[in-house]
């Protein structure tokens, strides 16, 4: 009792985070040991140098976006709450949630995460992933691998699939439900997870829909997932 | 009265350091004393261990360990997640990436070496930030003992043993190079090196095992170890003789360092020197060419990593020519936590934590000597030894460069992963076959 207690009081505002982001205490400190070390000039806040010394991040093929998402035009320092508040999308998903209940919906949601993930692809934000988006986006994950013509025949593909109502351009739901689809391949395993006190957590959903095309969200949903413990 | 306690006490003093310390160091013996004090302090431990777990049980809010890190990877490999080779894009796929991305952001590979290891358990040192001296009575007693032990009775011990062990380099290393040069001068040498730096392992309560010692470094080689802390460096010259290489520091440090090569040929660089890296290259190979002279120790690494995993070798050592004796130190962290941080702390500060810890036990094990294969470059040479030397101790094997301070990652990580993705959604012959599909 006496030892925890003193050790969340470092960080500052810990009680209303644990409440709006369902994460535990353990969780807290552990995220504030991770902001700790990554701020190394100890300003309290980080930067974008400060993720861009993250050699892993450095090298991932779409580590610029993903740090766009901490940092960006607007928000170029980024505190603890904020830190917290981002990763709290990847938490899994309450299971007692339901779309039609009265509670708002809570940052980790199956929408929201895949709202998240449209972001990736939509960088200008108008809701909708046109074709010079999804080019970008591909010439980022495969870089001098493909010539120009392979690149604009996969979009093309691409494009061709999803685009249901032919706007040359994919909405969000159009998005869904590509994401949905596509992950037929994918083992379940793939989800973040972070250690559980408490075992495994079951996957149930509270499906107000039913369908495989539920099953195959919350398989995708759960490619961005963390578990934490 | 008063005066014939102390004197009293004080040739006690003498005559434990004396006879039970120095003199065996001088030959190589081990009383023995170290070993016994070891294993009653490994069934304290394991005592403390029981006594927190059921403590954990009673009282569930005290915060649990997390020894590897706070996210469980169940994730696979690029081919586990985005599928076998299927020649078409699916927009799901950087969910992928975006996964690794902020599994990064959150725990990463590189930041976590430059921490001390966390334990599972409590080795009774608070600063191994546990707290849980609070579960039991009984816990916190031996908590306090163990505190009284390691600062009133080790501490001053060793703190003597360390100011006897290095007046004792300069002063042995300043008379012995007054010989002229022959074999006397290069035995007693040897003698004196050896003397002091067993007198300095005493003095840090280290227990070291040797294992494999047929293959040690011979003379004219270049001796490769793992780096975790300035005193892997008496850890090895505990068992024989190496040229140090470094840097010419000021104060205490350039004191020693300058006597110590009167007596042996160390090689110590200006601070200038060191910048131009062709001018230490030929200096080394000058050194290792001419067979005669003790091997050259060197930590490729090129700064201090926490003794979990090896980090990238910088190629420079590999380039010098010579046989490369590759060796591994692993250090036990249950006894006291050798890694140095020196962001953290400085050197005083980071002696006097060794000091007051339990002991430093410590494994080292020699590789079979490894020289440059014929039409290998020196950075795939580097990254065998580097592999080698981490499967023997047990370390997690790593790519990154734990030197990069904020400089550029290579891009040809990057392109690895571009190509990966794109073999899979391409495929090798190049242009989607399916391409007239609709």
């Amino acid at each position: 009792m006496g030892s925890s207690s003193s050790r969340l009081d470092r960080v500052p505002g810990a009680k209303d985070l644990m409440e709006e982001t369902g994460f535990s205490e353990t969780n807290i400190l552990c995220l504030y040991d991770r902001f700790e070390v990554l701020d190394r000039e100890e300003r309290g806040y980080l930067r974008l140098e400060d993720f861009e010394a993250i050699q892993q991040l450095a090298v991932n093929p779409i580590g610029d976006r993903i740090i766009g998402a901490f940092v960006f035009p607007g928000r170029e320092t980024l505190d603890f709450p904020s830190f917290v508040r981002v990763l709290a999308h990847f938490r899994p998903t309450d299971t007692t949630w339901s779309r039609s209940g009265s509670q708002p919906e809570p940052a980790n949601s199956r929408t929201r995460k895949l709202r998240f993930a449209f972001s990736l692809y939509d960088q200008d934000g108008d809701g909708k992933i046109s074709r010079a988006e999804l080019t970008e986006m591909l010439q980022a994950m495969l870089g001098m691998q493909v010539t120009d013509e392979q690149l604009q025949s996969i979009v093309g593909r691409a494009i061709q699939e999803a685009d249901l109502d032919r706007d040359g351009a994919i909405s969000f739901d159009e998005f869904k439900k590509m994401a949905a689809s596509g992950q037929t391949g994918l083992k379940s395993v793939s989800s973040i997870m972070y250690r559980t006190k408490q075992q495994q957590q079951q996957q149930q959903y509270i499906c107000g829909e039913g369908g495989t095309e539920q099953v195959h969200l919350k398989h995708s949903c759960q490619t961005l997932m963390f578990i934490f413990c | 009265a008063e005066g014939a306690v102390a004197g009293a006490v004080f040739q006690v003093w003498v005559f434990v350091v004396l006879f039970l310390i120095m003199l065996p160091a001088m030959f190589g013996l081990s009383l023995g004393v170290t070993g016994v004090y070891i294993q009653v302090l490994v069934k304290i431990l394991e005592w403390a261990t029981v006594r927190i777990q059921r403590g954990r049980m009673e009282q569930p809010s005290v915060p649990v360990p997390l020894p590897n890190g706070i996210i469980e990877r169940a994730g696979g490999s690029m081919e586990e997640e985005i599928g076998e080779l299927r020649n078409s894009f699916a927009l799901s796929d950087a969910f992928y990436f975006y996964k690794k991305g902020l599994e990064s952001i959150v725990d990463d590979q590189v930041t976590q070496r430059f921490s001390s290891e966390e334990l599972a358990s409590w080795n009774l040192l608070t600063r191994t930030n546990q707290n849980f001296r609070y579960i039991s009575l009984r816990l916190t007693i031996i908590w306090v003992l163990g505190v009284f032990v390691r600062y009133c009775i080790l501490f001053p011990l060793r703190i003597t043993l360390a100011i006897i062990g290095l007046s004792w380099l300069v002063i042995g290393t300043t008379l012995v190079g007054f010989l002229p040069e022959n074999s006397v001068k290069t035995w007693l040498s040897e003698l004196v090196h050896l003397t002091c730096y067993r007198i300095c392992a005493r003095g840090l309560s280290a227990t070291i095992r040797y294992y494999n010692k047929e293959n040690k470094p011979q003379k004219g080689g270049i001796c490769v170890a793992n780096h975790t802390t300035p005193i892997d460096v008496v850890i090895l010259a505990n068992d024989g003789c190496y040229a140090m290489v470094g840097q010419i520091h000021g104060g205490l440090m350039g004191v020693i360092q300058r006597s110590m090569v009167r007596s042996c040929p160390h090689v110590w660089f200006e601070r200038s020197e060191m910048k131009d890296r062709h001018a230490v290259t030929s200096r080394l190979r000058a050194h290792v060419a001419a067979k005669t002279k003790l091997p050259i120790l060197i930590f490729p690494e090129g700064t201090c990593i926490n003794n979990t995993s090896v980090m990238m070798f910088k190629k420079g050592s590999f380039e010098i020519g010579g046989t490369i004796y590759p060796v591994a130190i692993k250090y036990d962290p249950r006894f006291g936590d050798a890694f140095w941080n020196s962001g953290k702390y400085n050197m005083v500060s980071y002696l006097l934590r060794m000091m007051t810890s339990w002991a430093i036990v410590v494994n080292v094990w020699y590789l079979p000597p490894m020289t440059l294969q014929d039409g290998e470059d020196a950075a795939h040479f580097a990254s065998r030894v580097k592999s080698a030397i981490a499967h023997q101790g047990g370390l997690l094997d790593l790519d990154w460069d734990g030197g990069l301070k904020r400089g550029k990652v290579k891009d040809s990580f990057k392109e690895e992963q571009q190509k990966m993705y794109s073999s899979i959604i391409v495929g090798q012959n190049g242009i989607n076959k399916d391409a007239n599909r609709f």
